[in-house]
């Protein structure tokens, strides 16, 4: 019972992302008219509701079920989909994944906070349906309703027609129709306007607080469509609202008359006096709409029929339709045979499979040790074709557990823009690299730190509208992610276009925390990266991000978790740069082996940049000319105190971390080598230098250098030595 | 509200309001009742708006409510004064001709 319980949440939490990534797709205003996004959104939905209602987790079964009934309307057209309703229905999202979380928990997801929250959204979704059943009257939508009957002549009038019919709760929630008009005036000029109130009911029925204004508008404007219908975005889901261009075709206004609620007579009225129709193209419109049912073999009393379903009697639509069921039944089963080719995997048993594979890459590289010692030919061929296969095997079996980046970064979106709105400001996400791809479990736990750093970005890194407009920026803020490879490691970059770190604040608050001293010199790098000290939290983090209680201290040490690192750079102004770096996998990696003395080392091979001989002229210095560059290197005898005779030749391998060069000073080079990476044991945990160990083929153990620890290092031993001859002179 | 009964000697029964609050949806409830109960108990209903200092979709729903309840009970509807605010959205919303009173014209020409 236990297992089916984890699965169902596993599956349910699936289900909930699909349909969340489908719903941020819709807002986005992509796949508005593909019908598989919103029917993806509905199964996912679906599912939910019915999974809960097997595992007998009814809190969810009724929850969702009043999500997928706005779904299914939604989907049969009856409901338009807008950005009022989309933000509703991810509330919703959210909402069953509180439940999911809950439930995991053990409660009954019926605690009081809970169940309220739940019930608002409820209430809110009935307001949907019961607006998307009251439009399925009015809107039967045939696009292919317009009859070449002649009918299809322009009307004479330029202005555009805006037909307006507000919903009765318009001004319970807060809206005010007048001001809707007013803001039309600011994309033109309305040429004449009818007030209608034919809806009100008698005076004891009318309740003051409902809306029962309608407005025929013709309006002069060099707008487009959609930027009239952005006027009433607000209101978009709850007021009926119908534009027709300037000379439109008779047929659409003969439709416009149709489709209001107003008698068709008070409505041709309405038109001809407000001047969008003449009363001789209103004539003939009527004379032809009846002719033309006739023609259609209708008995008396057909004049009432409104055209489109005429149409459907006459079959004019019906191959369309038809068609457009193919289609859809052919996406379907394309869905479901894709979603076949997905096998769920337990992650323990990928664990193992590269455990074995790390196994079989030591061994592999043992006998292949023996092959080269025995000096049989066919042998060595025979072992290096095995080490060609295991090699193979070993980066698919990587590859299994690679997941690109973007998913995560996608699921952003949601996140900028409930921030932004939280704080009212305009925002605009930036991703990417998203194709990158880095290790599943790294994967799921940057997602913390990522999201606090672009919380951040956008609570204090973007300045208010106000502000950006005077510094000559667009009121919009940015915010970037981004993400690609460099050298081993994955590099996923938070960055905004705000005011910058203040530096002068930072600098202060470290002082005053006992962190740095007064008297310090510290380059501006320095000092932005003070905000991720321990105790380095400023009292506005505190206020402004409560309820989340992470410092950037604890961001770093997230990332250091994963073996990665976490800098940031800033320019007054112009905005900060937040710059995680990532070993791209835990398990297995290309390795350099070199030695030192008596013992072997591994180098991973993606930082190597070159190798060359140590001249003798270098004997007593710490640096050498790289062709006119100045690179800093450290002896790994030195280093790691190694005693014995040094070799005539010693080799430098030139490595890059980040952006610093560095050259490690080596006995020995001896080769690429396939690593395993055996962690080392906690007693070393504090090892400088090393990252871990690995086996060779000889069974040996060769320790494997901390490249970014040994580069840092020798930077910093070189500065060192620079200042205090310096001082000395 | 405060309402003044005008002169009975005029021989109609006339009764005039002064609307003091704003025509908003925060009063258009209590507007509309109170309204609506001049209007049963006299021939003639006056109202003076010149102190409005806001008018909205509400209130402008309960003037219509009242000019049509007066239309349909053979009573009258006479708005003796317009604000600034009344007028402009009798005028944005051309339903000023509906209301017919005389006065809106003058009002308009002499603010």
């Amino acid at each position: 019972m236990e297992e089916i319980f984890a699965v169902f949440i596993q599956e349910a939490r699936e289900q909930l992302s699909e349909m969340e990534q489908g719903l941020m797709r819709l807002q986005q205003g992509e796949g508005l008219d593909d019908p598989e996004l919103i029917n993806g959104i509905f199964r996912a939905a679906h599912t939910i509701k019915g999974s809960s209602g097997v595992v007998e987790v009814h809190v969810i079964e009724q929850f969702t079920h009043s999500a997928e009934n706005v779904l299914d309307q939604v989907r049969n057209g009856t409901l338009q989909l807008d950005s009022g309703l989309i933000d509703d229905l991810l509330a919703a999202a959210d909402h069953i994944g509180a439940l999911l979380d809950a439930i995991e928990q053990g409660e009954g997801g019926e605690e009081e906070g809970l169940a309220s929250r739940g019930q608002a959204i409820v209430e809110r979704l009935k307001v949907r349906l019961n607006a998307g059943a009251t439009a399925v009257v009015a809107v039967p939508e045939p696009e292919a309703a317009v009859l070449e009957t002649g009918t299809d002549a322009s009307v004479a009038s330029d202005t555009w027609h805006i037909s307006l019919r507000f919903g009765r709760d318009v001004m319970r929630h807060g809206q005010e129709p007048l001001a809707f008009l007013r803001y039309l005036l600011s994309l033109g000029e309305i040429a004449h306007v009818t007030t209608l109130f034919d809806d009100m009911p008698s005076a004891e029925e009318m309740d003051a607080e409902s809306c029962y204004l309608g407005f025929e508008i013709n309006f002069r404007s060099q707008a487009d469509k959609a930027a009239i219908e952005r006027v009433f975005e607000f209101v978009r889901d709850e007021c009926e609202l119908r534009i027709l261009p300037p000379n439109s075709r008779l047929t659409d206004y003969l439709k416009l008359i149709d489709e209001l609620p107003e008698e068709s007579q008070l409505i041709g009225e309405i038109l001809v006096k407000s001047g969008a129709l003449t009363q001789e193209e209103l004539d003939t419109g009527l004379r032809q709409q009846r002719s033309s049912q006739a023609l259609a073999g209708e008995v008396e009393g057909a004049a009432t029929q409104p055209i489109g379903s005429i149409l459907v009697e006459q079959q004019v639509i019906q191959p369309e339709v038809v068609e457009a069921a193919a289609i859809k039944q052919k996406q379907v089963s394309e869905k479901k045979a894709a979603e076949a080719r997905l096998i769920r995997v337990q992650a323990d048993k990928l664990d193992q499979l590269i455990d074995l594979v790390g196994e079989l890459v030591i061994a592999g590289a043992g006998a292949n040790l023996i092959a080269q010692k025995s000096g049989q030919t066919s042998l060595v061929e025979a072992t290096s074709v095995v080490t060609r296969l295991v090699e193979s095997i070993r980066d698919s079996a990587l590859q299994l557990r690679m997941v690109q980046i973007g998913d995560t970064f996608n699921r952003f979106h949601r996140v900028v823009r409930d921030v932004s709105r939280e704080l009212g400001k305009e925002m605009e996400l930036a991703i990417s690299g998203g194709e990158t791809e880095l290790d599943k479990s790294v994967v799921e736990k940057i997602g913390d730190p990522l999201m606090h750093l672009v919380r951040n970005a956008i609570d204090h890194g973007i300045e208010p509208a106000d502000i950006r407009l005077e510094a000559g920026k667009p009121s919009q803020g940015r915010v970037e992610l981004n993400a690609y490879h460099d050298s081993g490691s994955i590099v996923i970059e938070v960055a905004d276009d705000g005011g910058g770190l203040p530096k002068e604040k930072i600098l202060n608050k470290a002082i005053e925390r006992g962190i740095v001293q007064a008297g310090d010199t510290l380059s501006d790098e320095e000092v932005v990266n003070l905000i991720f000290q321990p105790g380095f939290s400023t009292v506005e983090q505190v206020s402004n991000l409560s309820g989340r209680g992470v410092g950037m201290d604890v961001v770093r040490k997230n990332i250091e978790a994963l073996r990665g690192r976490v800098d940031v750079q800033s320019e007054p102004g112009r905005g900060s740069r937040f710059t995680i770096r990532l070993p791209l996998t835990l398990a297995i990696i290309d390795g350099f082996l070199v030695s030192a003395g008596e013992d072997a080392y591994v180098i991973p091979l993606d930082m190597v940049v070159e190798c060359l001989e140590l001249n003798a002229d270098s004997a007593d210095r710490d640096y050498l000319n790289l062709r006119g560059e100045v690179l800093p290197f450290i002896r790994l005898r030195n280093l790691f105190e190694i005693e014995g005779a040094i070799p005539k030749r010693e080799s430098v391998v030139v490595v890059r971390s980040a952006h610093q060069k560095a050259g490690i000073v080596v006995d020995q080079l001896l080769g690429e080598f396939q690593t395993v990476i055996k962690p080392l044991g906690s007693l070393f945990r504090n090892l400088r230098g090393i990252s871990g160990s690995t086996i060779l083929g000889s069974g040996d153990v060769a320790l494997i250098l901390d490249v970014p620890a040994l580069t840092a290092l020798a930077g910093r031993l070189e500065s060192e030595t620079f200042t205090t001859s310096a001082a000395n002179h | 509200m405060r309402k003044t009964r005008a002169k009975p000697s005029r021989g109609e029964d006339v009764r005039r309001l002064v609307l003091e609050s704003d025509l908003t949806i925060y009063h258009a409830t209590e507007q509309k009742r109170t309204l609506l109960e001049n209007m049963e108990q006299a021939k003639v209903l006056e109202l003076d708006l010149a102190q409005v200092g806001e008018i909205d979709s509400a209130g402008l729903q309960v003037l219509l409510l009242i000019k049509r309840e007066s239309l349909a009970m053979g009573k009258e509807l006479r708005i003796l004064a317009h604000s600034p605010a009344v007028q402009e959205v009798l005028d944005f919303l051309n339903v000023a001709s509906y209301f017919g009173d005389p006065l809106v014209i003058s009002a308009r020409k002499h603010p």
